[in-house]
């Protein structure tokens, strides 16, 4: 899938900015978390999944959280998947 | 004057006969805006003493100079009742070879008393002195230049140490009457520009909250003391920081006037809400170890019913007089509360130093109810959890948990959970709350703590509770 360069979410505290490009193969998640050293693993599992979900196989992302939950970072990664890829999951 | 004991920072460090090794102690009235501390071990540092033992009330993020004489071995170690910002940062991370102790407020009160934490030379700031060294936390000059209200924590220190040097910075005609710091306990007094910033007293852990979900708790707090069985007229009441705990007073308030109930006094650290309440009549008198705010300082100053406390007479455990063994109510804030109703006040849940233990251990242990107020979550971290990072204060001394998602009660208090349900309270079991943080967040993984300690908590009698490890 072709990607373009996009951005979702904010850095305000209990949320998660996710910054997705295009990359040549695979998926690499660069993560800086508040609670990285207890959810570091967990967030960056709940990424990779959530863009496979999506049929993204490779991506370049960039995340800053701020201790966001499971939901905030699914439903921003979801976002900067559909701006990025311009296909609108929750429509097509 | 005659007998003055005026002397410039050098000439009193050197008179006071301190020499390497020794113990030298601060109180933190001024909190983040406190100038002693750094000014005083920067002389020390400057004038060639190495291996002192800094024993400070508390310590805060303006205590960042201290890393740099920790790292030139001037200070060795430290002990105080809490540790925030950079400081707290690179300690936790093994900056400091000697573990810093950490003791509650009556715990180092208790301490200093018996001899266990012998204090050397203290370094007293005052807001007001005479050349005799009667000394206090607020002026009556034209000249005042910072206004702090109580010395509670520095009174101890001012009658056990050694030697005493007052440092001030508005010398005023003796007598400097009412005093809080005599002179008898006072060998010598420095002039100084600034001793603190008071703007900052309400700096750090005290906040106002308008936090939609503290004023939730704080609401619901204020029903568990309504309904507690304790609020009725002569009750006493006593906060602890923290948007939630501080708010919890303006709807007891409410309550208060609608029954026409009246509080014989409230406790500890005093804010501007306690002094509204106290002028209104509904608080018949303030025991001030600590002026949380200037309103709070400026009250101390003038309403003899605004009574200062020290540490001793406040918090101890071993002293039967103190106050703490005559409160009814005390609402503490709390980074973590486990399954046992154990509280965590000091460690964050990233392993890093971040709070203080203030008067937690002591009010908890002698009031006779004790609420917890925190959220079920902060953000991703979960407040209510398995187990504590780090054991502050014993759950056998705390009585409710308020969350919002419920209020757990302590199994050794079920006369306390039968009369909040009866009063159609949210009773739930702490196992529950546990169990909903971690269907929300997931199970953290384990912090990545060394085994070297680079701090001790004691319990206010002078026992070990628990080690603080390294992280990395």
């Amino acid at each position: 899938m072709e990607l373009k360069n996009a951005v979702a979410g904010t850095l305000e505290s209990g949320d998660i900015m996710i910054q997705i490009g295009p990359a040549a193969q695979g998926l690499s998640i660069e993560l800086d978390s508040s609670v990285e050293a207890q959810f570091g693993r967990q967030i960056r599992s709940l990424i990779a999944e959530t863009l496979q979900g999506l049929g993204i196989e490779k991506a370049q992302v960039k995340a800053v959280d701020k201790g966001a939950l499971d939901c905030t970072i699914r439903a921003r990664v979801t976002a900067a998947a559909v701006r990025a890829t311009g296909k609108d999951v929750w429509k097509d | 004057m005659r007998n003055s004991k005026l002397s410039s920072l050098e000439e009193a460090i050197r008179r006071s006969g301190l020499r390497d090794g020794m113990t030298i102690s601060f109180h933190h009235h001024f909190r983040g805006g406190d100038k002693v501390v750094n000014m005083v071990v920067d002389k020390l540092a400057q004038m060639g003493f190495k291996d002192l033992k800094l024993a400070a009330s508390s310590l805060s993020d303006v205590h960042a100079p201290l890393i740099e004489h920790i790292k030139n071995g001037v200070i060795t170690g430290i002990s105080t009742s809490g540790l925030r910002g950079e400081l707290a940062n690179a300690i936790s991370h093994g900056l400091m070879a000697e573990p810093v102790v950490f003791r509650s407020h009556g715990g180092r009160g208790s301490a200093i008393a018996s001899g266990e934490l012998h204090i050397d030379v203290a370094f007293l700031g005052a807001s007001s002195s005479d050349e005799l060294g009667n000394a206090c936390g607020f002026s009556r000059s034209e000249n005042a230049k910072s206004i702090c209200g109580s010395l509670g924590y520095a009174l101890p220190d001012a009658r056990y140490a050694d030697h005493v040097v007052v440092i001030t910075d508005d010398l005023v005609a003796y007598p400097n009457m009412p005093m809080s710091i005599s002179a008898a306990d006072v060998e010598s007094v420095v002039v100084v520009d600034s001793v603190g910033d008071s703007s900052k007293i309400s700096a750090g852990a005290i906040r106002d909250s308008k936090n939609p979900r503290d004023i939730l708790l704080a609401k619901q707090a204020a029903k568990v003391v309504i309904n507690s069985g304790l609020f009725e007229d002569g009750f006493s009441i006593q906060t602890g920081t923290g948007g939630a705990s501080l708010a919890v007073v303006k709807y007891i308030r409410e309550s208060m006037l609608q029954k026409g109930i009246k509080a014989s006094f409230a406790l500890g650290g005093i804010t501007a809400h306690m002094v509204k309440l106290h002028e209104e009549g509904l608080i018949g008198k303030l025991i001030d170890v600590q002026s949380f705010d200037k309103v709070a300082a400026e009250s101390i100053k003038n309403d003899p019913f605004h009574q200062e406390v020290s540490a001793v007479e406040y918090a101890s455990g071993m002293h039967k007089g103190s106050a703490v063994h005559a409160l009814d109510i005390v609402i503490l804030s709390a980074l973590e509360v486990d399954v046992d109703f154990n509280v965590n006040v000091l460690v964050g849940s990233d392993g890093i130093i971040r709070g203080a233990i203030g008067g937690h251990q002591d009010t908890a242990a002698d009031s006779a109810l004790s609420i917890i107020v925190c959220p079920l979550l902060r953000g991703r971290i979960p407040c209510i959890v398995p187990k504590v990072t780090t054991l502050i204060t014993p759950g056998s001394t705390i009585d409710v948990v308020v969350t919002e998602y419920g209020i757990a009660v302590n199994p050794g208090r079920p006369e306390v959970a039968e009369r909040l349900r009866l009063a159609g309270l949210k009773v739930v079991d702490i196992h529950d709350l546990a169990a909903k943080a971690t269907s929300i967040i997931g199970t953290p993984d384990p912090l990545p703590f060394g085994d070297r300690v680079v701090g001790i908590v004691m319990n206010r009698d002078g026992s070990v509770l628990d080690k603080i490890h390294i992280i990395r």
